[in-house]
């Protein structure tokens, strides 16, 4: 690997790896099958304390930086990424209300999760995807309170989450700059957590609808101002974009693992795959397209460390890392042939998991017009 | 409670070889690892922490390189961990070791149980721990399976061949502890950032003003080996295949009669 570690990473890494092998691995592959995880596997990481890596210390956290932390998951995405970003998105949910909440907030929504519990991010509707301003759900102001209404979709950790930040329109008419951010309890009454999506890929990740039918919550459950939710949106999209990019960097490492591994054991024609030039050439495209990727997700990480918005270089990331995914678990497939194509090896099911790394948190489509967009301005 | 728990670093067998020629241990390039049964023992200790409250003190004799296990002891959980080291420390066998670890408990204690594994993977000799408890003259118990405390007792349970035998002892009680006890924790995130810090102090032969010099290091360790090497294997197994348990069982009986066993 590319970059170089501290003794404190290596030994972090080592730690989560052992975890990971040993007590998630073995379940992976009948998690995947039934489409859930179940809950007793997640408590491995929450013990361990995966769900406060880089929250500041003052909350219970372990005060990592967003290096360090991506670290971590890229580890834990090798052995599942659907484990993994159910830990990724309740972090950057309790994150994004530390960075935009009052400090009130932050310990709030920490205090929830800190014990071993998890949070959502309740943006995506029906109708309103990669275009956020095309959201129904409304927040209508009563006395102190706000009575929320709509459907939120795609929601993951929706039936597992204890807490969620869930964006509302509170100016309908205001496009995006009418959208507001509220904190919500997810026992709070008249929410309904919809069926679990049945998914091609990162199957042990929960996913649900969930519906909002006169669910009342205190003004001060509202996150930064009213109409400044757009804005919130896109900041915790670009932290989630960084973050979502490195989960592909594990499936992709594991696929080159996996992949060198069957090369060296597999005999055609009387040697093995890896003494064929074409087949090293896969090898090593796939080596280049994961070293530069890592790369690149630890340079937005450092940037996000340093305090950059990282708007750019977070569609950058993750369009070139979950476009090269594709490419090297499309790859692993290949070389596996038969095998590689049945649900009995590994490599098919990381095809699986890293295409939708291609349409959340924004499609790559919107991404190369935000880049467009951002250089349009850098070059006036 | 005051639990006290002996650590010893060893290479990592699972990756060791022997030379061919001199049929010795290659440990060059062999990952040192704490010794697995230790690890179990470290559990025995954090889990009665957990449930009598009280600290766990974790102590290894060894070399500088031997703080990692230590380390990794605190990480898990372990209260503070001290490494026993001097080079006339060195050399020492199983019978100086105790007794230098034993002199070392009570200079940290006094402490109600001491924990060690069943035996080390490296020497496999299952003798320093509970020559610990001699010198100390604490009560010794091997391969227990877990404890507890009632009215001031501790009940304990020892795996032992014909099956589970239940003690009942006082304080302060030596326990060797096997795989069968437990299933050691992870570290957690936070304990392993603190543990990669922390202080390790050492205790060295300075610190033992009263230490009988006739007992420790290479000089006072009455074990002197004449040889090693890797046994000759004589027997070969056989593996009796068959449709059915009770013709396998037929099978066997007809072997042992051949072999003239029975």
């Amino acid at each position: 690997m590319s970059l170089l570690y501290t003794d404190e990473q290596k030994e972090l890494i080592a730690m989560v790896r052992e975890m990971a092998e040993n007590e998630i691995k073995p379940y992976v592959q009948e998690a995947d099958e039934k489409g859930e995880c179940p809950r007793g596997l997640f408590d491995w990481g929450f013990k361990m304390g995966l769900h406060m890596l880089e929250i500041p210390e003052e909350l219970g956290g372990t005060g990592l930086s967003y290096e360090t932390t991506a670290m971590i998951f890229e580890e834990l995405a090798k052995v599942d990424a659907g484990y993994a970003i159910s830990f990724v998105t309740s972090f950057v949910a309790l994150r994004n209300v530390i960075l935009a909440g009052t400090p009130e907030q932050g310990k709030y929504f920490a205090d929830v999760v800190k014990p071993g519990r998890f949070a959502a991010f309740a943006l995506t509707e029906p109708n309103a995807g990669s275009d956020p301003g095309a959201m129904r759900a409304t927040a209508v102001k009563d006395g102190d309170d706000y009575i929320l209404n709509g459907s939120k979709t795609f929601i993951t950790n929706g039936a597992l989450a204890s807490i969620m930040v869930g964006f509302f329109k509170t100016s309908p008419e205001k496009g995006n700059r009418g959208i507001s951010a509220f904190i919500i309890d997810a026992d709070a009454p008249g929410i309904t957590i919809g069926k679990h999506e049945n998914k091609m890929g990162l199957r042990l990740s929960n996913t649900t609808d969930v519906t909002f039918e006169n669910v009342r919550v205190k003004a001060s459950a509202m996150l930064g101002q009213e109409g400044g939710g757009f804005k919130l949106a896109l900041n915790a999209l670009n932290l989630s974009r960084a973050f979502v990019a490195t989960m592909a960097v594990g499936i992709m490492q594991r696929a080159l693992d996996e992949s060198v591994k069957y090369a060296k054991e597999r005999k055609q024609f009387g040697q093995p795959l890896i003494s064929f030039q074409m087949v090293q050439q896969m090898l090593a495209d796939m080596a280049i397209k994961i070293e530069a990727s890592r790369c690149l997700v630890n340079n937005t990480m450092r940037m996000m460390d340093h305090g950059s918005l990282v708007q750019k270089e977070g569609s950058i990331t993750k369009t070139f890392v979950s476009d090269c995914a594709q490419e090297v678990t499309s790859n692993a497939v290949q070389i596996f042939g038969g095998y590689g194509y049945s649900k009995e090896y590994p490599v098919e099911k990381l095809m699986r998991d890293c295409k939708v790394f291609q349409i959340f948190e924004g499609a790559n489509q919107v991404q190369r017009l935000t880049i467009a967009n951002v250089l349009n301005k850098e070059y006036k | 409670m005051n639990i006290v728990v002996c650590i010893k670093q060893v290479p990592d067998t699972t990756e060791i070889r022997i030379d061919p020629v001199k049929n010795t241990l290659i440990r060059q390039g062999v990952p040192s690892i704490m010794n697995p049964f230790d690890k179990n023992a470290l559990e025995t200790a954090l889990q009665l922490k957990d449930a009598y409250g009280g600290k766990v003190v974790v102590i290894s004799m060894g070399p500088g390189q031997a703080r990692a296990v230590l380390r990794e002891a605190i990480s898990m959980g372990a209260d503070e961990g001290y490494l026993v080291t001097d080079r006339a420390f060195g050399g020492s066998d199983t019978y100086a070791t105790s007794y230098i670890l034993s002199q070392a408990i009570e200079k940290l204690g006094p402490f109600d149980v001491i924990l060690g594994g069943k035996q080390a993977i490296d020497g496999d000799t299952g003798q320093t721990a509970p020559s610990i408890a001699e010198h100390l003259g604490a009560t010794r118990l091997t391969y227990v399976l877990d404890l507890k405390v009632e009215n001031d007792k501790v009940i304990a349970r020892r795996q032992v061949e014909e099956g589970i035998e239940v003690i009942e002892t006082s304080f302060p009680v030596l326990c060797t502890v096997t795989k069968e006890s437990n299933k050691p924790r992870y570290a957690t995130v936070s304990r392993k950032l603190y543990s990669m810090s922390c202080d390790i102090p050492e205790l060295t032969f300075a610190d033992f003003p009263d230490i009988d010099t006739t007992k420790i290091g290479l000089k006072g360790s009455p074990t002197k080996v004449k040889a090693t090497f890797t046994p000759k294997r004589t027997a070969t197994g056989v593996t009796i295949e068959g449709n059915s348990p009770s013709e396998m069982a037929r099978s066997l009986i007809h072997k042992l009669a051949e072999a003239k066993v029975l």
